[in-house]
């Protein structure tokens, strides 16, 4: 007897012809980096580093306090008259203050849009307590984190760069404003600064790996450095813009 | 063992869905979670109710059909497991679990606990395929393949498709399942001819479907069944980079 089994090849994975009016989504627009969840996340990392050098600078030249209010005041001026006889009055400082504008600017342009991209991706949510399975804590209040940076830094400028919500006011030197923005009796600014340094260092803790990996520079080997030099700079910088206002309160710069 | 689940129930696409509870008695330690669902499975059907729909093929681990999202968690709290081997033993006696479908506004709920994973076909159709010369099989060692590289390619091909990632992400994002794919091809010299338009049109692809953005949280990785290292997703930001720098 002649058996002869006939397969009908192809019914178990032909493609799924959709509906009229329900074509899914295709790539329309090939190209548009700068539209691309991987483009927007390259311009959340090069904007952070730029962010993280200016700290770095900006750290170094707090700690000059603790070499007396002359030093300091001193750094604050050549800021302002470095390159003089070439370029006029405060080109660099300006220059810099551009730079972090549109820094700030497009770190926050990528973060919310892609922010709004990720709620849109996922509509409806687990109805689970949702448990973070990565070790992870500071990868997930980096929205939140951004958020109170941000204010804080709206807070900073008003305190001692405007002198607006300072004892001292607009027209003093820059260490008059430091010394008297974090007298002991002012012990709540301290707080507010210890806090939001706090949490720059968790954003950075998660950010500049983040950065590293974003940019694709992160693999296997390198992984473990990476983090080491994320956790170390991050902790570096906390230490570096707290030892200041600390030392102003508790009166060991005065 | 007795048991509490509160289970997703959506008759349709169109359908609103609910948490429904449902108390299941006598469960084996040694049942597999999907068993101790199909016990349940055969009840509803003697009640004349509608069975709990869910993907499932293998049931051994390697095809990456089954998955949902057990007590908040993709594929359950077991580490590097499918659903399917996940075992009822990891559960305590009288415990209630939540099981819900994958949520991702690009893996649109079919039934129950099945969603439609179609978008993942769209993104291997975009660009994950090698160019071949037409003919007889080339001899296996005919092209030389680092060992570091065969082994991290051959990582990255382990992923099954399952779509926890993209379940587990809080941005709900494909980019450890594309990344995984572009990796294995990248990595492989059979994969260079279009290394960077592949990486270009997958990567465009995954955005175009409605996936999320990459925060670089390793929820993914996390939950990952087959433990797909997060590093392929630097391997793929660093082909794209390259790819829209040409």
């Amino acid at each position: 007897m002649n058996v002869t089994a006939t397969i009908e090849r192809g019914a178990a994975t032909a493609p799924v012809i959709p509906p009229k009016g329900e074509e899914k989504p295709r790539a329309k627009r090939p190209g548009g980096f700068l539209t691309s969840s991987n483009g927007k996340k390259a311009v959340m990392a090069v904007t952070g580093a730029v962010m993280v050098l200016f700290l770095v600078g900006h750290m170094l030249g707090n700690l000059k306090i603790f070499a007396g209010r002359d030093s300091f005041d001193e750094y604050a001026l050549a800021l302002r008259t470095l390159l003089e006889p070439i370029a006029p009055y405060r080109t660099l400082l300006t220059l810099v203050e551009i730079v972090l504008v549109v820094s700030v600017v497009l770190h926050m342009w990528a973060a919310i849009s892609l922010s709004r991209r990720a709620a849109a991706a996922r509509p409806v949510k687990y109805a689970a307590r949702k448990k973070s399975q990565a070790k992870g804590y500071a990868t997930h209040i980096m929205r939140f984190g951004g958020i109170t940076i941000a204010l804080f830094v709206v807070w900073h400028l008003l305190d001692l760069t405007f002198g607006v919500v300072n004892p001292k006011g607009f027209d003093s030197s820059p260490a008059d404003r430091m010394i008297a923005g974090f007298d002991p009796s002012r012990w709540y600014v301290t707080l507010l600064y210890i806090v939001a340094v706090a949490m720059v260092g968790l954003h950075l803790r998660h950010g500049i790996w983040s950065a590293f990996q974003t940019l694709g520079v992160a693999n296997r080997d390198r992984n473990r450095a990476l983090r080491a030099v994320a956790g170390l700079g991050s902790a570096v910088l906390v230490i570096g813009f707290l030892a200041p206002p600390l030392a102003i309160t508790f009166g060991v710069v005065q | 063992m007795n048991l509490t689940l509160k289970v997703w129930r959506q008759s349709g696409p169109k359908d609103r869905g609910r948490m429904v509870t449902y108390r299941v008695e006598d469960v084996s330690p040694d049942m597999s979670f999907l068993e101790m669902l199909d016990v349940l499975n055969e009840r509803l059907i003697l009640e004349g109710d509608d069975p709990i729909a869910f993907d499932h093929d293998c049931r051994e681990g390697i095809c990456g059909m089954c998955g949902m999202v057990i007590n908040g968690v993709a594929h359950g709290e077991q580490v590097a497991t499918t659903t399917c081997q996940l075992h009822m033993r990891h559960f305590e006696d009288g415990a209630t679990i939540t099981i819900e479908p994958w949520r991702a506004a690009p893996f649109p709920v079919i039934k129950d606990l099945v969603v439609d994973r179609s978008s993942f076909d769209r993104i291997i159709q975009a660009g994950g395929f090698v160019s071949v010369p037409a003919g007889s099989a080339p001899d296996a060692h005919s092209v030389p393949v680092r060992k570091e590289d065969a082994d991290a390619a051959f990582d990255a091909a382990t992923c099954i498709g399952c779509g926890a990632c993209v379940a587990a992400c809080p941005n709900g994002s494909a980019s450890l399942f594309t990344a995984a794919k572009i990796t294995h091809l990248s990595l492989l010299p059979q994969g260079q001819p279009e290394r960077l338009s592949r990486a270009k049109a997958m990567v465009d692809q995954m955005d175009a479907e409605g996936f999320g953005g990459c925060t670089n949280t390793g929820e993914c990785t996390a939950v990952c069944p087959k433990g797909i290292p997060l590093d392929t997703i630097a391997q793929m930001n660093s082909d794209y980079l390259k790819a829209n720098a040409k």
